[in-house]
């Protein structure tokens, strides 16, 4: 999912104590923030926005595109559904412990509806100087500035780490795009690589991985057929190796997982693999990408 | 959050999944009365949140009560895998002509549920999947429909299972789905999943991890039913959990870390290696964890192995003023004396990296590398 600043943004949960802070930064940067949904807060308003009760009366007031939930982890299917079921085409879930067969639920209704899910346990997606959806720091001018280097990454700390050596090397960003850490996620990592590799602003992608699961290995399928150079990072190789419970996840998964078996697939994709973030800068150097 | 097998059999029972006859046992006695009431032959399995227990020896089969004794008396008290044999199922053994593998669970890459069959279970089935790729059905199912009779037997079209087998064994498929469905499993598995010579379908074990995330639907499954830690874990790592810090794993290195988030934790402690020392822990308290910067620092330094600290921390939504409040406050109370090297960036950096200065009289790092080659540095000039 990526955004040009022009969208109609709502945010959920607007009137409570995360919602408001973060509406207010993500202003900062730039997202036009045009409305807020609260169950019982109809009428309210936060900084000027006006708040609705649900999603679908503020889409008869205004053309939502876009939509970032600020809702605990329990009531987060039924608020992204009302989303999607009002149209809104951009949704970006940050609760962190969303059941998992919610978030499924969530996720087939969206793809019914042509709706993009960033997200759960997502950090967001920054486009520095034009919009910031989500909790990174977009408005930190040391971590965030205009650039040409699409960022993907499951973690916002970390994420905020690769952004800040970025801008220290004197690179900027296109976009991040942080897909988050649940394994059932709206946004995997091949689906954000793709969308980088085809958005005509991004000239090399930086691809922030995690010990875990298989999306670093299956993204590496699709960085061997791209022409924009990769540099990648995977966090926790340093970590013992995880235990397992039953074989169904290594049936389904394979050998995928450690660190050896993502570093591996993405240097035979012709990715370049950094052993510490601050070495991304030399990596991109190296594969001709100018600041 | 993974179950032990006699409560996962439990859910399978109710279902109405058929498993076999047994009963739990946690005395040598205890089992030797099961074994009369169950046997002769009878199988004794220990209950631990482990896989492969038929290879690391904690299953067990015996003839007679008085074997069942002997056997008990072995296994009980021993350490298979981490963990200490506390508990015992004893069930009636089972005529098993065929052994299927049959598992229902969350699936990343159709972002729904999958279910996974074969006709060639058992203790290898993993083996099965590398090398006959094809003997293993694999079916996306969408969670709005769900899995229903007809289309569990369409699955099972393939396999060389007769028309009534594929009745049976269908039938358990879409109670296992059931089962994943109500109690909010990433995983439902049956290994194996048996065919008795008379056809009938049992459930011979059971392995279902429940989704913590929805615990809140679940609070008597996850209160009573979910398994305990390994028994290897350290006391540092049990205070922390009393402290409702559950990420702390404690290594043997001389470097303690404190970091928000797992993945700069993790990058914490990978720069920690790159750079020639070892760390003391994992711990990050990102998260709804951000305000617990207090008692996670007091945690890593009542390990007496650490000579030095590093702080890394990188707010996106955890607050590193709030963040580094807890830390300024927990050292200014605990007056370490080891060397503290912070790193310092995004949401609230301001803020935090004046309380160092001005509290602690500490110049953060611009750079994470510089951190942590700093306290690096500071473990061997010490030793």
């Amino acid at each position: 999912m990526l955004v040009t600043g022009k969208e109609n943004v709502l945010v959920q949960g607007l009137t409570g104590q995360q919602g408001s802070f973060w509406a207010a930064r993500m202003a900062e940067v730039g997202t036009k923030i045009v409305a807020g949904a609260s169950p019982g807060r109809g009428g309210q308003e936060v900084d000027g926005v006006p708040v609705y009760n649900n999603v679908a009366e503020a889409a008869q007031q205004h053309d939502l595109d876009a939509t970032v939930l600020f809702v605990p982890a329990m009531v987060a299917k039924s608020a992204a559904l009302e989303a999607v079921h009002a149209g809104v085409k951009k949704i970006v879930l940050l609760a962190e412990h969303v059941p998992y067969q919610d978030t499924m639920e969530i996720l087939a209704e969206a793809k019914d509806a042509g709706a993009q899910v960033l997200g759960p346990n997502t950090a967001g997606l920054v486009v520095p100087g034009v919009s910031s959806l989500g909790i990174m720091p977009g408005f930190a001018k040391n971590i965030f500035r205009p650039g040409r280097i699409g960022v993907v990454s499951r973690s916002g700390s970390l994420g905020t780490l690769i952004c800040l050596n970025l801008v220290s090397a004197g690179y900027g960003q296109s976009a991040f795009i942080g897909i988050g850490g649940d394994p059932i996620l709206g946004t995997t990592t091949i689906e954000a690589v793709r969308e980088l590799d085809n958005h005509e602003g991004t000239d090399a992608v930086v691809l922030v991985g995690e010990i875990g699961g298989g999306m670093e290995e299956d993204a590496a399928e699709y960085v061997a057929s791209m022409t924009k150079p990769v540099v990648s990072f995977i966090a926790g190789r340093s970590a013992p190796p995880e235990t397992r419970m039953g074989h169904a996840g290594a049936i389904v998964t394979g050998d995928k997982g450690s660190g050896a078996s993502k570093v591996k697939a993405l240097t035979e994709a012709g990715a370049t693999v950094v052993d510490v973030p601050s070495q991304i800068r030399e990596a991109l150097r190296s594969a001709g990408v100018e600041a | 959050m993974d179950l032990l097998e006699h409560f996962g059999k439990r859910l399978l029972h109710d279902a109405g999944i058929p498993t076999p006859s047994g009963t739990t046992a946690v005395t040598s006695e205890e089992c030797a009365v099961a074994a009369a009431q169950f046997g002769p032959n009878v199988v004794i399995k220990a209950q631990i949140p482990a896989g492969k227990r038929g290879k690391s020896g904690g299953i067990r089969f015996a003839s007679s009560p008085k074997e069942a004794r002997t056997e008990a008396g072995q296994l009980l008290g021993s350490v298979i895998a981490d963990f200490k044999v506390e508990e015992l199922l004893v069930e009636q053994s089972v005529d098993i002509a065929r052994e299927l593998y049959a598992a229902v669970l969350n699936d990343p890459v159709s972002k729904g549920p999958l279910l996974v069959f074969s006709t060639d279970g058992g203790m290898d089935i993993e083996e099965v999947s590398k090398s006959h790729p094809e003997k293993v059905l694999r079916a996306p199912i969408d969670i709005r429909l769900g899995l229903d009779g007809t289309a569990a037997v369409k699955l099972l079209d393939g396999t060389d299972l007769t028309d009534e087998q594929r009745g049976s064994v269908a039938d358990v498929l879409v109670r296992m789905y059931d089962v994943y469905r109500t109690v909010d499993a990433e995983l439902v598995e049956v290994n194996p999943l048996v065919l008795t010579s008379q056809d009938a379908v049992i459930a011979l074990d059971a392995k279902i991890s429940l989704d913590p995330g929805a615990g809140p639907r679940h609070t008597e499954l996850m209160q009573g039913w979910v398994a305990k830690l390994p028994d290897t874990a350290t006391d540092l790592e049990r205070q922390a959990r009393e402290l409702g810090l559950n990420t702390l794993i404690e290594f043997d290195g001389s470097v303690g870390v404190l970091a928000n988030g797992a993945g700069l934790t993790m990058t914490t402690l990978d720069a920690v290696n790159h750079y020639g020392g070892k760390p003391a822990n994992f711990l990050e308290i990102g998260g709804d964890a951000y305000t617990k910067a207090t008692p996670a620092l007091g945690l890593v330094l009542s390990n007496p192995r650490v000579r030095s600290l590093v702080v890394n921390f990188c707010g996106a939504f955890a607050r590193t003023d709030v963040m580094t409040e807890g830390v300024v406050n927990a050292i200014e109370e605990l007056r370490p004396s080891i060397p503290i090297f912070f790193s310092i960036h995004g949401t609230g950096e301001e803020e935090a990296i004046r309380l160092v200065r001005d509290r602690l009289q500490i110049e953060p790092y611009d750079l994470m590398d510089d951190a942590v080659k700093a306290a690096v540095a500071a473990t061997e000039e010490m030793v």
